[in-house]
C-alpha cells in the first residue's frame, strides 16, 4: 500500500491582479506516491514550472493546498518551510547548480550540514548517496572536473540525500545531449525505483517515457495523463507484436 | 481498418457516389494511401452488409449508387475520432490519414484528436522505455553495478544471461519502436503548432470543399511509408 507523498488540491496560482493577471495554474490536482516517478508535459507557459515551484515550496498558491509528507506548506512561516524543503525536498536544475569551490561529496552533504549534521558525518553519508548510484569515482572532484551529466546525477544525489524523498526536476536533461540525458533519467528512475518520489518537468517525450506517469498540462489546467504503467511481465507478450 | 473508416467519415458530410469517395479519399490525405475503385467498393459493399453505411436511393440513370451512413455508422465514425489509433497492431500511416481527414472534415476537434493520440503514444512509449530499463540491465550496463563510466553499453554481459547478443538485438529493436514513438510525437506537437499558427480553434467548422481543391496540382510528397516491419520477436 502506498502513500501519497505529494499531494496537489485545486491548486491555482494567478500572478498579478485585475486586467494584467495571469492565470499561471487552473485548478490542478495531482498525487505523487511513494516510489513514484511523475512527469509534467506541456508548451512553454502551460504552467509547468510553476507547477513545480508552488509542488516544491518555493512558490506559494493563490488558492488551494500543497501538501508534502502530509505537511500542508502554506501552513508554514518561511523558516518552517525553509526546513521542510532543506529536509524532505530536493530540487535539480538545468543548470546542475553544483557550488563550484566544493567537491562532488561536499556539495551532496552541504544539505545536511545546514540541517546542523557534523561535516564529517555528513561527509560519510554523502559518499554513500553517490556509491549507491555509481559515482563513488567522482566524490572527490570539484565541478569543473566534472562532465554536464556527472554534474546532474551527483546534483540528483545532492537533492536526495538524507531524509529527502521527493525530487523537483524542471528540465533536468536541458543542456545535455540525448544518450547522457539518458543517463540521468536512469539515476532519477534508479532513486525512484528504491522508492524516492519525482516530479519531472520535461519537454522530451523520451525522457518522459521514464516516469509512471505523464500529466498534460496546458493553459494552467490538466489537460489528460497516461495513468500509471502496467506490470513489466505484461508488456513483454506485446509490445513487439504485430 | 482506416480505409474503411477514412471512407465512413467522408460519408459522415453527407452522400456520396463509391467514385466520388475514392477522389476525396485521396485528395484529401495527400495521396498517403492511393485507392482504386474496385477497393472502395469492396469496401462499401462490406460496410452495408455490416449495417454501418446504406444506399441512399436507387441507381441513377447512369447505375451510380450513392451511399450514405447508417446511424450505427455514425456512432462508429464518432468514436474513430474520440479513440487513438492503436500503435501496436496498425499500420503507422493510419493516424497521418486521420489527421489529414480531422483537418478536412467539418465538425471535429482536430486538437482533441492530438492530444488523445499524444497520450496514448507516451503511454506506449513509456511501456517501451520500461522494456528498454530491463534490457540496459539485463545486458550489464547498470548504474552503481558497474564503474562510473559515461554512458556506453557494457560488453562484459552477465552470468545469468545465457546470450548477450540476443538481449542487444532485443534493446535495439526496443530503441528502434522508441525512436518511431517519439518521432510521433514531435510531429503531434509540431500539428498543434501549425494548427495554432492557422487559427484553427476546436470545431472550427471547415467551408472547405474537396472538388475544387488546388492541392492536389501541387505533388504532395507523401511521408515515408513505415518500411520498418514490426515483427521481431524478444528472446
Amino acid at each position: 500500500m502506498t502513500v501519497p507523498v505529494l499531494v496537489l488540491e485545486d491548486v491555482s496560482r494567478t500572478h498579478g491582479t485585475g486586467d494584467n493577471a495571469v492565470h499561471a495554474l487552473r485548478g490542478v490536482s495531482l498525487e505523487v506516491m511513494e516510489g513514484e516517478l511523475v512527469a509534467v508535459m506541456g508548451p512553454s507557459g502551460s504552467g509547468k514550472s510553476t507547477l513545480l515551484n508552488v509542488a516544491g515550496g518555493l512558490d506559494r498558491p493563490t488558492s488551494g493546498r500543497a501538501t508534502v509528507d502530509g505537511v500542508d506548506l502554506g501552513s508554514l512561516g518561511a523558516k518552517e518551510l525553509a526546513r521542510v524543503r532543506r529536509r524532505r525536498i530536493g530540487f535539480v536544475f538545468q543548470d546542475y547548480n553544483l557550488i563550484p569551490s566544493l567537491t562532488a561529496a561536499e556539495n551532496v552533504g552541504l544539505p545536511l550540514e545546514l540541517d546542523g549534521m557534523r561535516p564529517r558525518t555528513a561527509r560519510r553519508n554523502a559518499r554513500h548517496a553517490l556509491d549507491v548510484l555509481g559515482l563513488a569515482d567522482l566524490a572527490d572532484r570539484y565541478p569543473d572536473a566534472m562532465s554536464g551529466g556527472q554534474q546532474q546525477r551527483v546534483a540528483i544525489a545532492r537533492a536526495l540525500v538524507g531524509t529527502r524523498r521527493l525530487v523537483m526536476a524542471d528540465e533536468p536533461t536541458g543542456a545535455l545531449d540525448t544518450t547522457t540525458g539518458e543517463e540521468v533519467l536512469r539515476v532519477l528512475r534508479k532513486r525512484c525505483d528504491d522508492g524516492a518520489s519525482g516530479l519531472l518537468v520535461t519537454h522530451e517525450a523520451r525522457h518522459a517515457a521514464w516516469a509512471d506517469r505523464v500529466v498534460f498540462l496546458r493553459d494552467g489546467v490538466v489537460v489528460d495523463t497516461t495513468g500509471s504503467p502496467r506490470e513489466p511481465e505484461d508488456l513483454l507478450d506485446e509490445a513487439p507484436a504485430r | 481498418m482506416s480505409v474503411r473508416l477514412g471512407l465512413m467519415a467522408l460519408l459522415a458530410e453527407g452522400p456520396m457516389y463509391g467514385a466520388g469517395l475514392r477522389t476525396a479519399f485521396e485528395e484529401r490525405t495527400g495521396g498517403t494511401w492511393p485507392l482504386n475503385v474496385g477497393q472502395v467498393y469492396t469496401t462499401l459493399g462490406r460496410l452495408e452488409r455490416d449495417g454501418l453505411v446504406e444506399q441512399a436511393g436507387p441507381p441513377d440513370p447512369e447505375g451510380r449508387i450513392s451511399y450514405r451512413l447508417t446511424d450505427a455508422g455514425r456512432a462508429a465514425v464518432e468514436e474513430w475520432w474520440r479513440s487513438p489509433v492503436d500503435r501496436v497492431s496498425t499500420p503507422r500511416d493510419e493516424l497521418v490519414i486521420k489527421l489529414a481527414l480531422a483537418v478536412t472534415v467539418s465538425g471535429v476537434d482536430v486538437q482533441s484528436v492530438a492530444q488523445t493520440q499524444r497520450t496514448a503514444t507516451l503511454r506506449h512509449l513509456r511501456d517501451l522505455t520500461r522494456l528498454k530499463q530491463r534490457a540496459l540491465d539485463a545486458i550489464g550496463a547498470g548504474i552503481g553495478d558497474r564503474g562510473a563510466d559515461d554512458g556506453g553499453i557494457g560488453g562484459d554481459g552477465t552470468a545469468d544471461h545465457a546470450d548477450p547478443d540476443r538481449d542487444l538485438a532485443w534493446l535495439l529493436v526496443l530503441e528502434n519502436h522508441i525512436f518511431s514513438a517519439e518521432a510521433e510525437v514531435r510531429w503531434l506537437d509540431h500539428v498543434e503548432t501549425r494548427l495554432a499558427q492557422a487559427g484553427r480553434r476546436p470545431h472550427a467548422a471547415s467551408t472547405r470543399h474537396h472538388a475544387a481543391s488546388t492541392r492536389h496540382t501541387d505533388p504532395v510528397q507523401p511521408p515515408e511509408r513505415a518500411s520498418v516491419e514490426t515483427t521481431g520477436g524478444h528472446p
